[in-house]
Parts: C-alpha cells; sequence; structure tokens
C-alpha cells in the first residue's frame, strides 16, 4: 500500500505520521506543498501543524497551494484522503469535508487524551474496526466544529459525522466535549465517505510507550481495509 | 548626532566606562559605534559583574562536548549521539510584553540550540510570578502560558516540563526561563568560530525591523515606573519563520559549506558577528545597505541594534553561495551575502558607501569591563524552636489540604496543558512527573530533563540554597531512572551593585559549584539575569537549574505512580524533622525565619546511586523524590497519580507526627518496591549503607495516616488539582 503525506511550510506532525504509516506497512513518501504531482498512492494525508503560521484562518493558505489542486482532484475521483488536525483545518478551507473549525470555546491550546466513539462503520476507516471507544490524543487551538443548521442536518443524513468526544464507557455528553464542538464532532466526512477529517491525532497513540495504543488499532485496521 | 558623556549614560554605560572606550579607539566614538559598545558592554552580553565568579564553576567531565562559552552546551549520550542544551532568561521583556516576551524567549533558546546542528525535541520553561493576589499575575501568567504555547506548538516541539512558583518578590519582576534540548550527531556539530579570509558572510532568516532596539540594555537595566514605555523593545516572534529557519538551517547543515553559524539573540548583527569574528581571531566587513531590512530608511545604528528574531549569521565556505542561497529560497527565507571575513582583527561596517564603524574586534570582547563587585556574606539563620504544643494542636487533615491546594505544589495541569507535550512522537514522560522525559528517536535511548530552583531556600541561605536546587534537579533525574549528566544554570538576581544581592548570586554560584563538582554534574551553559528589581527592591535569589540525563533503555524508566496494591513503599534517606523554610512553616505556622534544610552531599550521592542500582535490577516500581511538602505531600502525590491509597506504618523515630510528615529534610526518595523484593532491596541498600525505613503498604483508594487521619484519593485530588483553574476561572 502506498501513501503520501504532504508537508507544508509550517506542518510539524508530517514525521510523526510518516513514522506511523511506515510502522504499519505503508510505503510512504513524502510530498512538498509546491509540486504539482502526487505521486501514486493509495491514501494521501494532510498532516498537523500550523501551515503558514495559521495567521489567516487555520488551513486557509495550505488550502490553495500547489499540490492541493492534485488532492482535490484525487478526491473527487475517489481517492482516500485523510486530514488530521491542521490537516483537517486544511480539508475544510478546501472545501472537501463540510463545515468550519473555530477557536476552542475556551480559548486555549489543548493537548491531552481523549475518548472517542466510532459508531459508524459504514467507511473504509472504521470499517471492521472492533473497538467503539477509542483514545485518541488532541493537541489543538482551533477545534471547536461547527456547521449551519441545513449542513448539520444533511451531514446527519448522509451518516458523515465519523467520530464524537465522549467518555471511557462511550457517553457523548457536553462534559466530555473539549473544545466546544458542536454535537461533539472530533471528525467528520465527505458525503462519498472517502475523505475524513479529524481533529486527534492516532500517529501520537501507536505506541505502550506513549499515550496508549488506540493509535495502532486505527492504522493496523485503516491498512487492511485499503488492501 | 554628536557623541559625548551624556549620551553614553544614555546608553547604559557609566562615566568611567565611555572614558575607557575613548581610550581604547584613542577617540571619540560615534553614534553607531556607541550604540555596538552599549550592547557589547551592558550586564546581559558582557557578563561583567558575573564572569568573575562563573569562572569557578566545574565545566569539564567525561561527557562534557562542549561547555560554556558556545551557543549552547552539548554532552555525549554515546553511539555518536550529543544533547546540546541550554537554559536562557527572557524575565524583562515578559513583564512588560508577556506574549511577546516569552515568545520570543522560547524562539530565542530554539535558536540557540539549532544553531549547533541540533534539531529540537524537547523544550522546559521554569515561570515565577507574584502573590496571586496581586493584580498583575493572573493576567502575566495567562499571557506569560499563551505564549510558550504560541511558539513552541507551532514549531512542533514538545514542551515535557516545566516549574511554576508563585511569591510576592516576584510582584514587579516575574522570572521566564526557557531550555530546550536539541538532538545531534557527535560529527555534525556547528561552533561560532569563523575562520579563514575572505569568506561570505551571509545573514539569512526574517528581515530586519526596528523591533527589540536595545533589548539587551532594557534587560540589563532595574524596573521603575516608567516601565510600559519601554514595550518597543519588546521583540516580537514569528514562530512560522523561525520553523522554516529551523528546517532550512538543518537541510543546510547536512551538506558541508558552512564554516560557522551564529544566531541574531541579544544585541541582534552586533553581537552575532562580533562573536563570529572574536572566536576565530579575525576581522567582519558588513556592508548594510545589503541587510534585508523590513522598514525604510533604517539607520546603521538601528540596523546593528535590532533585536529582531529569527535570524542567522553564517561564514560560507567560498562558492557555495548559489548551493544555500537554493535552500533558503525553497523555504521562503531571505539571504543575503552582506560582508566577508578579513584580516583587519577589526569589525568595518559601510553604509552607503562610506565607512560608519570601525571598531577592533578584542576592544568589545576581551577589553570588555570586569568587576568584581562588593557582596556581602550571608550568616545561617538561628534554628527556630517550634513548641511541641503549637503543633500538637494541629490536625493533620487540615494542614495536608492547606498544602495540597498551595500555589508552589498543586498541579500545575492548566499550565502545561496548553503545550503540545506529544508532537515528535517520542514523549514517554509528560509534564506533571519527576522529569519530563523524550525518547531519542529510533533508538532504545531516553533523555530525561528537569528544571528546578527553591528560591526560599536560597534566599534563607544562599550557599545551602545554590547546593540544593543542584541536589534536587539530581534527584528528579534519578527518580525517573535516568543517571545524571550535566545541567545548564539560569541564575536570576537583583543588582549587583547591591552588596546584599550581590552577595545573593556569589554564594549561590559557589554552592552550585560545590555540589555539582562533588556530583560530577558539571555546568555546561547558561545565563545570567541581573536587575531582577523595582526600585530598590530585589526578588529572591532564584537560580533556575535545568538537569539533563540519559535512560539507556527507555523501557526501564521510572513514573511516580503507585502500581500495585500490597506492594510496599520504602523512604530512602533519614528524616530528621527540619521543618525551618519548609512550606508548612511558612505557610501554616507563618514562620518565615530559620534555615533552609542542610544539603549533605555524600548522602545525596550514595542515596541518588543505590537507587539507580535498584532500578538497574528492576525493583522498583515507582519512585518520586520528597521534596518542598514534605513526605506526606510526595506520597500524596503518587497515590493521586497512581488512583491507589496507602496505610502508613507508625514512624520508628521519635520526632513529632507532623514533623515526620512535613519535614523539607533532603536526599530522600519513596519508592515502591513488591515484597518479595523487600530483602533483596534492603539488602543492597544497606550494604551501601543507606538509610532507609518502610512508610506503608499500598492499598485501595484511601491514604490512612493514622487510626484517627484518613482521606479518600478522590478528597487528595480535588484539593490538589482545583486551585490553578480556579484561580485562572475566578
Amino acid at each position: 500500500m502506498k501513501s503520501s503525506v504532504i508537508t507544508f511550510p509550517g506542518s510539524n506532525c508530517d514525521r510523526d505520521m510518516d513514522v506511523a504509516l511506515k510502522k504499519f506497512g505503508f510505503k510512504n513518501e513524502m510530498v512538498w506543498h509546491n509540486d504539482n504531482e502526487l505521486p501514486k498512492s493509495d491514501l494521501i494525508v494532510l498532516p498537523g501543524g500550523f501551515s503558514y503560521g495559521d495567521y489567516l484562518r487555520c488551513g486557509s493558505m495550505a488550502s490553495k497551494s500547489k499540490i492541493m489542486q492534485s488532492v482535490i482532484n484525487f478526491a473527487k475521483s475517489g481517492g482516500l484522503v485523510m486530514g488530521i488536525c491542521n490537516g483537517f483545518q486544511i480539508l475544510v478551507e478546501a472545501g472537501l469535508v463540510p463545515g468550519v473549525l473555530l477557536r476552542n470555546k475556551y480559548l486555549e491550546f489543548i493537548c491531552k487524551n481523549v475518548f472517542v466513539k466510532s459508531d459508524n462503520k459504514e467507511n473504509i476507516y472504521f470499517k471492521n474496526l472492533n473497538k467503539e471507544v477509542l483514545e485518541f490524543h488532541i493537541a489543538h487551538n482551533e477545534g471547536n466544529f461547527f456547521c449551519t443548521p441545513d449542513q448539520l442536518k444533511e451531514i446527519e443524513d448522509n451518516n458523515q459525522i465519523a467520530i464524537y468526544y465522549c467518555n471511557k464507557e462511550g457517553q457523548i455528553e457536553d462534559q466530555y466535549n473539549p473544545n466546544g464542538s458542536l454535537k461533539n464532532i472530533a471528525g467528520i466526512f465527505n458525503k462519498e465517505k472517502n475523505v475524513l477529517g479529524m481533529m486527534p491525532h492516532p500517529e501520537r497513540m501507536i505506541d505502550q510507550s506513549l499515550s496508549g495504543e488506540d493509535g495502532s488499532l486505527f492504522f493496523k485496521n485503516l491498512i487492511n481495509n485499503i488492501k | 548626532m554628536l557623541v559625548n558623556e551624556k549620551v553614553a549614560i544614555d546608553h547604559g554605560l557609566k562615566a568611567d566606562e565611555y572614558k575607557k572606550i575613548c581610550d581604547l579607539l584613542k577617540r571619540t566614538p560615534n553614534i553607531t559605534e556607541l550604540g555596538i559598545f552599549s550592547a557589547m558592554w551592558n550586564e546581559h552580553c558582557s557578563y561583567k559583574s558575573s564572569r568573575l565568579h562563573l569562572k569557578k564553576l566545574p565545566i569539564k567531565g567525561k561527557k562534557v562536548i562542549q561547555g560554556p562559552g558556545e551557543n549552547a552546551g552539548v554532552i555525549d549520550i554515546d553511539d555518536g549521539d550529543a544533547i546540546v542544551f541550554k537554559i536562557e532568561s527572557h524575565n524583562h521583556p515578559s513583564f512588560i510584553e508577556p506574549y511577546q516576551g516569552a515568545a520570543t524567549g522560547v524562539g530565542g533558546i530554539m535558536r540557540d540550540v539549532f544553531t549547533m546542528g541540533a534539531r529540537p525535541i524537547a523544550n522546559l520553561n521554569s515561570i515565577h510570578f507574584g502573590s496571586p493576589q496581586h493584580k498583575k499575575t493572573k493576567n502575566l501568567l495567562r499571557g506569560v502560558v499563551h505564549g510558550i504555547g504560541g511558539y513552541g506548538n507551532c514549531m512542533g516541539v514538545p514542551t515535557i516540563a516545566g516549574q511554576t512558583s508563585f511569591d510576592s518578590s516576584y510582584n514587579g519582576n516575574i522570572l521566564v526561563n526557557t531550555m530546550t534540548l536539541g538532538l545531534v550527531k557527535k560529527n555534525k556539530i556547528f561552533y561560532s568560530k569563523a575562520a579563514g579570509l575572505n569568506k561570505p558572510v551571509i545573514y539569512v532568516g526574517s528581515k530586519t525591523g526596528r523591533d527589540g532596539i536595545h533589548g539587551a540594555s532594557m534587560a540589563s537595566a532595574s524596573f521603575d515606573e516608567k516601565i510600559e514605555e519601554k514595550k518597543p523593545t519588546v521583540q516580537v516572534g514569528d514562530p512560522f519563520t523561525e520553523k522554516l529557519l529551523l528546517e532550512a538551517c538543518l537541510e543546510l547543515m547536512s551538506g558541508d559549506s558552512i564554516i560557522a553559524i551564529q544566531d541574531m539573540g541579544a544585541a541582534g548583527l552586533t553581537s552575532s558577528s562580533i562573536e563570529m569574528a572574536s572566536k576565530g581571531n579575525l576581522g567582519i566587513e558588513i556592508n548594510l545597505n545589503k541587510v534585508p531590512c523590513r522598514e525604510t530608511k533604517m539607520t546603521p545604528y538601528e540596523i546593528m541594534l535590532s533585536e529582531s528574531q529569527e535570524r542567522m549569521l553564517i561564514v560560507l565556505e567560498n562558492g557555495k553561495e548559489d548551493y544555500a542561497k537554493k535552500i533558503f529560497d525553497k523555504w521562503n527565507l531571505d539571504f543575503a551575502v552582506i560582508g566577508k571575513t578579513t584580516d583587519s582583527k577589526n569589525i568595518e561596517l559601510f553604509f552607503n558607501n562610506e565607512q560608519v564603524a570601525n571598531i577592533p574586534v578584542n576592544t568589545l570582547v576581551e577589553n570588555s569591563p570586569m568587576y568584581d563587585r562588593k557582596w556581602k556574606k550571608s550568616k545561617l539563620p538561628k534554628k527556630n524552636k517550634i513548641k511541641k504544643d503549637v503543633l500538637n494542636k494541629l490536625k493533620i487533615k487540615d494542614i495536608l489540604k492547606k498544602i495540597l491546594s498551595n500555589h508552589n505544589i498543586c498541579s500545575k495541569e492548566w499550565i502545561w496543558q496548553q503545550y503540545d507535550h506529544t508532537v515528535m512522537g517520542d514523549t514517554i514522560q509528560k509534564p506533571g512527573g519527576d522529569s519530563g522525559v523524550v525518547r531519542v528517536h529510533g533508538t532504545d535511548k531516553a533523555v530525561a530533563a528537569t528544571v528546578d530552583s527553591s528560591a526560599v531556600y536560597c534566599w534563607a541561605h544562599p550557599l545551602t540554597g545554590g547546593k540544593q536546587v543542584v541536589a534536587e534537579s539530581w534527584r528528579n533525574l534519578i527518580s525517573v531512572g535516568a543517571t545524571p549528566i550535566a545541567i545548564t544554570n539560569c541564575l536570576n538576581f537583583g543588582s549587583p551593585e547591591n552588596e546584599e544581592n550581590m552577595g545573593e548570586f556569589v554564594e549561590c554560584v559557589q554552592g552550585i559549584g560545590e555540589a555539582s563538582k562533588y556530583l560530577n554534574f558539571p555546568v555546561v551553559s547558561g545565563n545570567v539575569s541581573f536587575y531582577n528589581q523595582t526600585k530598590e527592591i530585589g526578588i529572591k535569589p532564584t537560580p533556575s537549574i535545568g538537569g539533563v540525563g540519559l535512560i539507556k533503555n527507555y523501557k526501564k524508566m521510572i513514573t511516580m505512580d503507585l502500581k500495585e496494591i500490597n506492594n510496599l513503599v520504602l523512604i530512602i534517606g533519614k528524616t530528621e524533622g527540619h521543618i525551618d523554610q519548609s512550606l508548612f512553616a511558612r505557610t501554616i505556622l507563618d514562620e518565615k525565619n530559620g534555615p533552609p534544610p542542610e544539603i549533605n552531599l555524600f548522602n545525596e550521592k550514595n542515596n541518588g546511586e543505590s537507587l539507580l542500582n535498584l532500578i538497574e535490577k528492576d525493583y522498583i516500581k515507582s519512585a518520586h523524590d520528597i521534596s518542598l511538602g514534605g513526605l506526606i505531600t510526595a506520597i500524596s502525590k503518587m497515590c493521586i497519580k497512581g488512583d491507589k491509597g496507602i496505610k502508613l506504618k507508625k514512624p520508628k523515630n521519635l520526632i513529632n507526627d507532623i514533623e515526620y510528615l512535613f519535614a523539607e529534610d533532603q536526599g530522600r526518595y519513596l519508592i515502591e518496591v513488591n515484597p518479595q523484593d523487600l530483602k533483596n532491596v534492603s539488602k543492597i541498600l544497606d550494604k551501601n549503607s543507606v538509610f532507609h525505613e518502610e512508610l506503608g503498604v499500598i492499598i485501595d483508594k484511601e491514604i490512612i495516616i493514622n487510626e484517627k487521619t484518613k482521606l479518600t484519593i478522590d478528597e487528595l485530588r480535588s484539593y490538589n488539582t482545583n486551585w490553578l483553574k480556579d484561580f485562572m476561572d475566578a
């Protein structure tokens, strides 16, 4: 399986993602934002970080960078594109997934482990993953998902919500929402479910010695599903 | 502008220093030259009051690759790997403008580290604020935390440990000390010594603006009520550009085109060019028209003294300019050949085809003033006689509640949750433990780092306090299973022109020196910050010590959370009941006098090394050093983290219960061992003559101190975790 991780100026989780993808069997290649062409890939990842310093709206500058046209074409033709954290913000800005990501409700950067519930299995990312509540890790300042009521209805009608913030038992309640996201949304798909944007970093949860291992489950399952 | 003594004094120079400049030059300097002298001769850059004393610190060791004098210190961690690290202060700017002051502190220290070719792998910080009741404290704390996070998070370097304290002596002078560790291959370390004639001098990074002009001079003066007017001397940080600069520099460093490299930190282009020339015993010629400027009509004076951030100066091999330029173009950074090395041994500046400065480099560096300031020796205060009936009236539960929720003990999670501490995917011990630990990427090794200070002890008796901070750093490394290697120090003091403050400095340095020598824990880098005072009132002497150690196999790392019910907890080191200067004495008895706990370096070394031996043999399930708040505070934290309880045994020694629980005797650790290992553990400790006794046995979710005093772990946790969050939300 081949994957590509895009490096934008200011990306800083690109190496971590490269390490994770390789650990679980992807042949990964790093792609520079200023390139025109994507290498042949089964999965494209937009990594976390602060692309272009995020001095404009997070992800907005990166969404206009050269490589993004190829990424958009790739996604529109059904290719798998996953955006993590800043990558999610870029996907939103590129219009590949709906909604916007606002500043966290308490106006502070949050770095901690969270639980997320993934009961939506009709997609290539979470299909066959037999753990419903995953312990992931977040590290962001702008992860507060928001959209209009009409958009939300459409998102729900199409079953586009990928993961929700919850507690250890899988209860999705306000008190387990770290950043004020609408409906506790932590990750979302496009309509066709080949594009996934999520705030949590599975690549930081791939080793017993790190914050946990649920990221390993996610990547192992993903590569099996793609095969 | 005409230069005279008054202008010199306005630049922070003393009258006799100005006379010395004229004598050295054999003429009156012009304004640009005067600016350069004032920047190089201020306290911050010249260490004129401290040099004499810093010379006494032990700086050598088997593992030391580079000691003080470079951008940062370097230590050997085997297998061709090295760690580059340093701590630095950004106190004055952070008080004036907390966000930018703290942010650029983080940016500056990271630049010091990657200038040497190392990729930063961990950040730490030691931050100190005024009393929680002081009107500025909350905003300063929020601003500083946002600034540290804003810069470090964007750089993608984890902030793995730190220290925060509150004390009214910082009401008018907060402290912000930032530390960075970087990883480099031993054979790819870069230095700032220029070499060779006619080598191109390259400017890279951000453009030069008018920000931060005279920042280093501001940092070398006391504060008064006009402090707000100094806002323009605070630099503005751009972590995005620094991230690009980091990647571009490391890319250029992977080749062999760099002769010398130096970041433009304090005193910007002035100090960076002069340092490189001075170390190489060369001259440097710069055409200031070539310096990329952000603003129009900048004068030579402004260009030389700007402290705009995210800039580097490089001496390149001839013919490598195009190769280097391509890399900086790729990262969208400015690149300009601004001058060359010469054999004149002078710094020569040209602007609009005119020579605007010509100063012998040695007058700026070797001939800079050095003072043997007057200082006052401190006496060891007399011990307090605390009456037993005063102690007996107190309820342990009430005291414990107050101590655990005390602002200097309580959990600082509100702070470190705002720092990305997991990026880079190698953080195996997060903030909140005895040390932060990161793996050396792709290896079995890990590096532990801690930053500590004990201003109260240093204030009570500087010599003992100086020793104590080093010992505490040593213990914090050992508690996570790391072998201590070396330290960096950030020496925050009041005015060197005040005999008492100078005395505190001299004796703290002496204490640091004695302890680091005895423990074979040399000082490889550091920084001095004087004039932390408003009007006549100086801060409590606050040397911050950053310690670094190595864990050969990261799977052997130790954490402090209690692991298993029925395991035993032992105390290593003797509890004598030293209450003076303890948190208990100061907050519960309101007793501020008395000596700090004594430091017995033999015991520190022996106890620490014996514990490392036990860890190596896999006997230790959890460990924590006993420091502020004493034994009961230490075990409470282990209980909270492990979500387990403990039933304490009745102590054998005859000291009062309260003294036993809250004394701050040094050289102690708590360790968790499996009952079946007890015999072997005791044997090893006995053999090494390490005093140890049993504290108690681990039970479920309750701490039983005696028949009358029991608390649930949830109670302990709520005391410990709520204070800071409630304070910031209120």
